[in-house]
C-alpha cells in the first residue's frame, strides 16, 4: 500500500513554504488569456435585450425589423410570450451580429410588449405577522424555481415537504424533461402529494422560513444580569467580478460544440449545457485558461451562455461571443442575500452568555432565501429565533464568498459586542469567556492573543466612546468565524516522461486563488523538483474532471488527487531506478533534482538520468480524491477551521467618514500548501471585507424596480487608498499541519463586517447597526445617540 | 447629454485633461487622417470659423503606432481605442471592465501618459505612441515593475493587473520615488476586486527602490 500521507515538516521541500504564484508572469505581462480575450475567426458578437421591468409578463415579441438589419446573423427568443419576468434586466431576446454596434442596433429594433405586474424591491422589515407558511407549490412556483436556478435538491425537498397544488400530467412532465428539467425533480413531482384547493391562491412576498426555540428563553432573560437589544444587518451586495460573465460558443460540426467560458467550474459546464442543447455532454468541449474573478457567482452556463450556443447554432456554427456589459453584470449576475435582525441577548454578571432571541428577515431575490446560521459560532444555551424570507424582485441571489456567514457574523458578533458593553466588559474577555460555546475553542484560544498582539489590543481598547480627540474617534473591534472547507472530488493524470519532463492534466481552474501553484507545489515537493519543472494542463473538459472552485473545496481536492498521482508515479520511478543504485525501491528518496538512497545520499543519480531508465513510454498515473470518502475517513484533506480578526478605525464625527486604520487576521487552514498564496488569500479577504463594510450596497429604486448604482462609480469598491496596514498570521505546526489540507477562500471573508462594525461602536459609543458604514448612517447614529443621552 | 454650452466646454476640458488630446491636436490628427486615402472622404464643415473634416458615420481607415509597430484598420469613428486594440488588433492586455472610465483596467500609455483606453476614441489616438502592457517586457525579461508585481504577489485573478502595471509605470516615470500623495493621485483610478492592494503597494515600493 503506497504511503500517500503528507510528509512531515522535515521532509517537505516546498509544501508550507512561500512559493511564488506560477502564473504571475503571464498575468503581469498581459499574456494571460481570459474568456473575454478570446477572438475566433469570423466571430460574431452577441447582445441581449433585457426586461426594463422588475416584474411583468412578456405578451409579444416582434423581431421582424431586427432580422432585416444587414449584419444580423441570428436571433433567439429566450423568454417567449407568456413568460413571467422577476427582475429588471432579465433576458428576453438574444441577437448575434457582425459587430457589437450592429447587435445593439438590432436590439433596439426588436419590439417586446410587457404586461406590468406589481413589484417589490425593498427588503425592509416585514410587517408584523406578515410571514406566511410556505403552502403547496404551484406550477408557476415550480417554473420560477427552475428558471431561477434554485438548486435541484432544494426544489425536491420543498416538493416533498409541501406537495403540489396541481397534478402534473405525463405530458407536462415530458415537456419539462425536454426543456432540461432533471429526472429527480420530475420523479418528485410525479410522486408528490397534491392539494388542488391551494391552487390559484396569491402568494405573499413574505414567507416564514424558520421558527425554532430551545430551552427556557424567558426564564434565562428574566434571571440575566444584563440584556442587550439591537437591530443589525447587511444589505444585498453584488459580486462585481472584474471579468464579467460570458462565453464564446462555436459548433465545430452539427453535433459538437466548443465553448470558452468564464467560470469557476469548468468540469461541470458541459453537463449543464447538454440538456438544453439536446446533445450529449461528451460532445461539448469547455475551455478556460484564466478567469477574472467569480467569488461564487460563476458556476453555471447561465441563460445567456445557453443563448450564446443557440445563436451560434442558428448562425451556421460561427463563433459567437457574449460577455455581459458592466451594468448588466451588476444587475443580474450575482447578489449576496441580505440579512437583518432584531436581536436580544443576555448574560450573567461574569459575562456568561445565557440567551439569544432573534427576529430576522432578508431577501435572496425571487426565491426568498433562508435564515443565516445564527447565533453564529456561539451556541447560546437558550434560543428563540424566527426568520421571514422576503421574495422580491431585486434579482437572483448567488453564493458570495462564504455564503450566509458574513451576514451571520454581523448579526451575532455585533449583538454580543453590545452585550459586552452593557456589562462594561472588554469584548476580548467577553468572547473568550464564552469560547467553550464554540466548536473550536482551542483554536480560538491560541489565535486570540496573537491577534491582540498584532493590533495592540491591550493598548488601544478603551471603554466605548472614550478615545475621541477633536472630531476623530478611535476604536477597536473583533470578530471570529468558522468554515468547513473539505476537498472536493478531483481527478488528474500525471506523467513522468523518459526525457525527465513531468506533466499533470486536471479539469480544474485557477480563479486567482493559486490553484496552479498549489498543484505544482504538491507534485514538485514529492519529486524533489522545482515548481517550474511541472507542466500543468488545466481548464479543459478534455482533462480528468475536478470540482468547481467554491466553498473553499479546491485546495483540499486538487492537492489530494495530485498527491496520490505523484506518489504512485514516484514509486513507479523508484522501481525502475532501484537496480541501478543497488537498492530497494523503498530505500530511495527524490530530493534536490536527484534520486538517492535515503541513508547514503552520495549514492544517487540525477533526475534526468533516472527518467532515462523509464523506457519508451512514460509513467502515467491517475490520482483521485473522493469527497465522500474523504469525509468518512479524513486523511489528506479535512474540514473545520477557525479565525479571529481585529480592526482599528478612525471615525470623523463631523463628516461621518470611517477609515479602517489597521486590520489583522489570524487564520487556521490545516496543512498549508503554499504560505504565500494563503497569506494573499487572507489579505484579499480583508480588503474585500473593508469594501463591503464601508461602501457596498445594491441600491434599488422602489418606483421603477431597477438598480440605481449599476456601475463602478456608484457601486463603490474599496480603492488602494482605503486600505490600511494589514497583518496576516497563519497558524501552522503542531495541532494544525496534521489535520490535512483545508480550504481558505471563504473563512477570512466572514469577519471583517462584524470586526469593523464593532470597532466603530467602540470609537463612537453608539452602534451603527446596518452595513455599509456610510457617513449618513454614522451621522444618524451619532444624532440618535446624543438625543438618547439628552433624554436619559 | 451635453447639450448646453457650459457642458460642452466642460467636456472639452475633461478631454484635454484625461487624454491629453487638445482640440487643436484633434484637428491636426483629423487632418492627417484626411490626408490618407479614405473610403468616403471626410465631409468638410465650417466650425468656429475653420474648415473641419467630419469623419463617418461609415468606416474610415486608421493607422496606429502600438508598441512600436504600425497597424492599419478600417473602423467607425465611434470605436474606442480599447475596442480597436482588443477586437481589431488582437492586443488584449488592456481589459474591458467598466467601459466608462471608472476602474482603470484598460489603462494604456498615450505618448507616455496613462489614459483610459475605453474613453479615448481610436481615431484620436492616431499619430500618437500607444503603449500597452505587452510592450513592457524586453527580450523575454519582465520589466522591473512587472517583476515587482510577481515578487509581491500583486495579482490574484489578474484581470485588473495589466491596468495597474501600466498605471504604476506612468507614475514611476513621473515620480521615481513616489510619496503617499503620489500614490493617492496616480493609482486611485484603478480598482481591484480580489484585494491585491497590499501586494501592489509592496510592488511600487520595490520598483521605486530599484529606480524603475
Amino acid at each position: 500500500m503506497p504511503d500517500y500521507q503528507w510528509p512531515d515538516a522535515e521532509h517537505r521541500t516546498l509544501i508550507g513554504k512561500r512559493v511564488a504564484r506560477v502564473d504571475s508572469p503571464d498575468k503581469v505581462s498581459g499574456q494571460a488569456r481570459y474568456t473575454y480575450d478570446i477572438k475566433r475567426p469570423g466571430m460574431l458578437f452577441g447582445k441581449m435585450l433585457r426586461s426594463p421591468y422588475a416584474h411583468c409578463k412578456v405578451t409579444s415579441v416582434d423581431t421582424s425589423a431586427a432580422e432585416k438589419i444587414p449584419g444580423v446573423k441570428a436571433i433567439e427568443v429566450v423568454q417567449k410570450p407568456g413568460s413571467t419576468i422577476h427582475w429588471a434586466g432579465d433576458e428576453v431576446v438574444a441577437v448575434a451580429a457582425v459587430d457589437e454596434a450592429t447587435a445593439e442596433d438590432a436590439i433596439r429594433a426588436i419590439v417586446v410588449k410587457y404586461q406590468k405586474l406589481p413589484h417589490l424591491v425593498s427588503d425592509a422589515e416585514p410587517p408584523e405577522g406578515a410571514g406566511e407558511s410556505q403552502g403547496p407549490i404551484s406550477m408557476d412556483d415550480l417554473g420560477d424555481m427552475l428558471d431561477n436556478q434554485v438548486p435541484e435538491n432544494q426544489i425536491i425537498s420543498l416538493i416533498k415537504q409541501y406537495g403540489l397544488s396541481f397534478k402534473p400530467t405525463e405530458n407536462d412532465l415530458k415537456e419539462a424533461k425536454e426543456e432540461g428539467v432533471p429526472d429527480a425533480i420530475l420523479d418528485a413531482a410525479r410522486s408528490a402529494e397534491v392539494h388542488p384547493e391551494a391552487a390559484g391562491k396569491q402568494k405573499s412576498n413574505y414567507q416564514k422560513a424558520a421558527s425554532q426555540s430551545q430551552g427556557d428563553v424567558d426564564k434565562a432573560f428574566s434571571e440575566a444580569a444584563a440584556v442587550s437589544e439591537g437591530i443589525y444587518g447587511a444589505p444585498v451586495i453584488t459580486h462585481c467580478c472584474m471579468e464579467s460573465h460570458g462565453s464564446t460558443s462555436e459548433w465545430i460540426d452539427p453535433d459538437h460544440l466548443f465553448v470558452h467560458m468564464s467560470t469557476q467550474g469548468v468540469s461541470g459546464i458541459a453537463g449543464q449545457m447538454a440538456e438544453p442543447l439536446k446533445i450529449p455532454a461528451a460532445n461539448i468541449r469547455v475551455h478556460q485558461d484564466h478567469v477574472g474573478g467569480g467569488f461564487g457567482s460563476k458556476f453555471g452556463p447561465d441563460r445567456w451562455g445557453i443563448a450564446t450556443a443557440k445563436l451560434s447554432q442558428k448562425a451556421g456554427g460561427k463563433p459567437v461571443r457574449m460577455m455581459l456589459e458592466r451594468d448588466v453584470e451588476l444587475q443580474v449576475a450575482g447578489a449576496r442575500p441580505s440579512a437583518y435582525a432584531k436581536v436580544k441577548v443576555a448574560a450573567k454578571k461574569d459575562g456568561t452568555l445565557v440567551a439569544w432571541q432573534s427576529r430576522s428577515w432578508g431577501t435572496g431575490g425571487p426565491g426568498g432565501g433562508g435564515m443565516p446560521p445564527i447565533p453564529y459560532c456561539f451556541a447560546a444555551p437558550t434560543q428563540r429565533k424566527e426568520h421571514t424570507a422576503i421574495r422580491n424582485n431585486i434579482g437572483p441571489a448567488r453564493a458570495w464568498r462564504a455564503p450566509n456567514h458574513p451576514q451571520a457574523a454581523v448579526l451575532t458578533m455585533s449583538a454580543l459586542d453590545d452585550l459586552a458593553a452593557k456589562l462594561n466588559m472588554d469584548p476580548y474577555d467577553f468572547f473568550l469567556k464564552n469560547i467553550e460555546l464554540t466548536r473550536l475553542p482551542n483554536v480560538y484560544k491560541e489565535e486570540f492573543p496573537i491577534a491582540a498582539e498584532l493590533i495592540g489590543w491591550k493598548e488601544q481598547w478603551h471603554p466605548r466612546g472614550q478615545n475621541i480627540s477633536g472630531n476623530i474617534a478611535r476604536g477597536v473591534g473583533l470578530s471570529l468565524h468558522t468554515w468547513g472547507g473539505r476537498g472536493h472530488s478531483s481527478d488528474c493524470d500525471l506523467s513522468i516522461h523518459p526525457d525527465g519532463s513531468v506533466d499533470i492534466k486536471m479539469g480544474t481552474q485557477d480563479i486567482g486563488t493559486g490553484t496552479r501553484t498549489c498543484i505544482a507545489v504538491v507534485a514538485a515537493d514529492a519529486l524533489g523538483l522545482q515548481v517550474k519543472d511541472i507542466k500543468l494542463y488545466i481548464g479543459d473538459t478534455q482533462y480528468p474532471p475536478s470540482g468547481g472552485s467554491g466553498g473553499s473545496t479546491t485546495p483540499g481536492g486538487v492537492s489530494s488527487s495530485t498527491r496520490r498521482a505523484v506518489v504512485d508515479a514516484r514509486d513507479a520511478l523508484f522501481a525502475k531506478v532501484a537496480p541501478a543504485l543497488n537498492a530497494q525501491p523503498d530505500d530511495l528518496e527524490a530530493r534536490d533534482g536527484s534520486i538517492r538512497v535515503k541513508n547514503d545520499p552520495s549514492h544517487s543519480i540525477s533526475w534526468k538520468e533516472a527518467c532515462s531508465k523509464i523506457g519508451a513510454t512514460p509513467i502515467t498515473t491517475h490520482g483521485h480524491n473522493d469527497q465522500v470518502a474523504a469525509k468518512n475517513k479524513p486523511d489528506l484533506t479535512n474540514s473545520g477551521v477557525g479565525g479571529v480578526q481585529m480592526a482599528a478605525v478612525a471615525v470623523d464625527t463631523e463628516t461621518g467618514i470611517v477609515k479602517v486604520t489597521k486590520m489583522v487576521a489570524v487564520q487556521d487552514c490545516g496543512l498549508i500548501i503554499d504560505l504565500r498564496m494563503a497569506e494573499s488569500s487572507v489579505m484579499g479577504a480583508l480588503i474585500m471585507g473593508i469594501s463591503y463594510s464601508l461602501f457596498e450596497e445594491k441600491i434599488m429604486d422602489p418606483t421603477t424596480g431597477r438598480m440605481l448604482n449599476a456601475d463602478m462609480e456608484f457601486y463603490r469598491l474599496a480603492g488602494l487608498n482605503d486600505i490600511p496596514e494589514l497583518k496576516v498570521h497563519m497558524m501552522t505546526g503542531k495541532g494544525y499541519d496534521e489535520r490535512g489540507v483545508i480550504g481558505l477562500g471563504e473563512p477570512p471573508a466572514v469577519s471583517p463586517g462584524a470586526a469593523i462594525s464593532n470597532a466603530v461602536a467602540n470609537a463612537l459609543g453608539v452602534r451603527v447597526g446596518i452595513l455599509p458604514l456610510t457617513p449618513d448612517k454614522v451621522l444618524a447614529a451619532l444624532n440618535q445617540g446624543s438625543s438618547q443621552k439628552a433624554g436619559a | 447629454m451635453h447639450d448646453d454650452e457650459k457642458s460642452v466646454k466642460d467636456s472639452k476640458e475633461l478631454t484635454e485633461d484625461r487624454s491629453g488630446v487638445s482640440r487643436r491636436d484633434f484637428l491636426k490628427i483629423s487632418t492627417i487622417a484626411a490626408a490618407v486615402p479614405v473610403v468616403a472622404g471626410p465631409k468638410m464643415v465650417m466650425a468656429a470659423g475653420e474648415q473641419v473634416p467630419v469623419h463617418g458615420p461609415g468606416k474610415v481607415p486608421m493607422t496606429f503606432n502600438v508598441n512600436g509597430k504600425s497597424y492599419k484598420a478600417t473602423l467607425e469613428p465611434r470605436v474606442t481605442l480599447l475596442d480597436a486594440l482588443r477586437d481589431s488588433l488582437d492586443i488584449t492586455g488592456a481589459k474591458r471592465v467598466c467601459d466608462k472610465a471608472e476602474c482603470g483596467a484598460c489603462t494604456v500609455l498615450l505618448d507616455d501618459k496613462a489614459v483610459y483606453a475605453c474613453s479615448v476614441l481610436a481615431i484620436e489616438a492616431q499619430g500618437k505612441k500607444i503603449t500597452t502592457v505587452e510592450a513592457l517586457m524586453e527580450g523575454g525579461k519582465l520589466h522591473p515593475i512587472q517583476q515587482a508585481f510577481v515578487d509581491n504577489d500583486a495579482s490574484q485573478c489578474g484581470f485588473c493587473t495589466p491596468g495597474f502595471v501600466v498605471a504604476c509605470k506612468a507614475m514611476l516615470d513621473k515620480h521615481p520615488d513616489p510619496t503617499a500623495d503620489d500614490l493617492l493621485r496616480e493609482l486611485s483610478g484603478n480598482l481591484c476586486r480580489c484585494g491585491t492592494y497590499a501586494g501592489i503597494r509592496g510592488a511600487v515600493a520595490q520598483a521605486a527602490r530599484k529606480g524603475a
